[in-house]
């Protein structure tokens, strides 16, 4: 009971941060509603006995690519005209669109008959997580470590200032 | 385990369509950008909701979310790099006039 309270409460402010971030027509204001949604997803996983994404949640997500965010939100001030509005011409079918789907997506979920298993979640998660990395996951994870170095260069690649 | 599964799914639902309303209606490259992050936050949210209640022994679960992070990092700074060099030679961040491949 008391689970299913701070579920709701946690959703319920998530999901109205969330509703910030593309209504805001500040854009600051919205990259702040953007760490707000960040931290309510990594209290959702802490609620899911999932500890160590809680933790690289917060240090990948709110240190990292938010930070990354206001940095894009600063340098590209006043790139955007002032007179336009915030939305495009399409904004009220992609309104409509998207509640057709939040509608018909969640019907199918209460529909859908799923077996959940009342097993612990292991305590020795981390150790096995980091197990697999080097162990099963060896490849993806030399792949992933490849795409983030090929990122690294691109960006640089592109953001670079062609003098020649 | 007092909270079924299907909320934590809804709420995936309705934060992955709030996102992909921002993506589709936002005119700033970077409330777009900001759109696809939510998109990825709720696929996340899937992700660990699956592993918990459908396979907890078996991490393979979590150990997907680490490669969402790993491509979310990537994507943020490829487009933030994008947004720099596209207002280099368009002079403008605002989607609906980037549409050189239209014309």
């Amino acid at each position: 009971m008391v689970g299913q309270i701070l579920f709701i409460f946690i959703a319920v402010v998530t999901l109205l941060m969330a509703l910030g971030v593309v209504v805001a027509r500040n854009l600051f204001h919205a990259a702040l509603f953007l760490v707000g949604v960040f931290f309510g997803v990594a209290t959702l996983f802490i609620l899911l006995e999932a500890e160590f994404l809680a933790m690289a949640q917060i240090v990948i997500y709110i240190g990292a690519i938010a930070t990354l965010i206001v940095f894009a939100i600063m340098l590209s001030r006043g790139m955007m005209g002032k007179h336009l509005g915030k939305y495009n011409k399409q904004w009220y079918f992609a309104g409509g669109a998207m509640i057709f789907f939040f509608g018909l997506v969640s019907w199918l979920l209460v529909k859908m008959p799923f077996a959940p298993v009342s097993a612990e979640a292991p305590a020795d998660a981390i150790q096995q997580i980091g197990s697999g990395f080097v162990g099963h996951y060896v490849v993806p994870f030399e792949v992933a470590s490849v795409l983030l170095l090929v990122a690294l260069v691109g960006a640089i690649m592109l953001a670079r200032e062609r003098n020649s | 385990m007092t909270v079924p599964l299907s909320w934590y799914l809804i709420f995936a639902t309705a934060l992955f369509s709030l996102g992909f309303f921002g993506v589709l209606s936002r005119r700033n490259a970077v409330a777009v950008l900001m759109g696809v992050e939510l998109m990825l936050n709720a696929v996340n949210v899937n992700l660990v909701a699956f592993w918990r209640y459908l396979t907890p022994t078996d991490l393979s679960g979590q150990i997907f979310v680490v490669f969402v992070f790993t491509v979310a990092a990537a994507e943020a700074a490829v487009g933030l790099a994008l947004m720099i060099s596209i207002y280099r030679t368009r002079k403008t961040i605002n989607v609906e006039e980037i549409n050189a491949l239209k014309h």
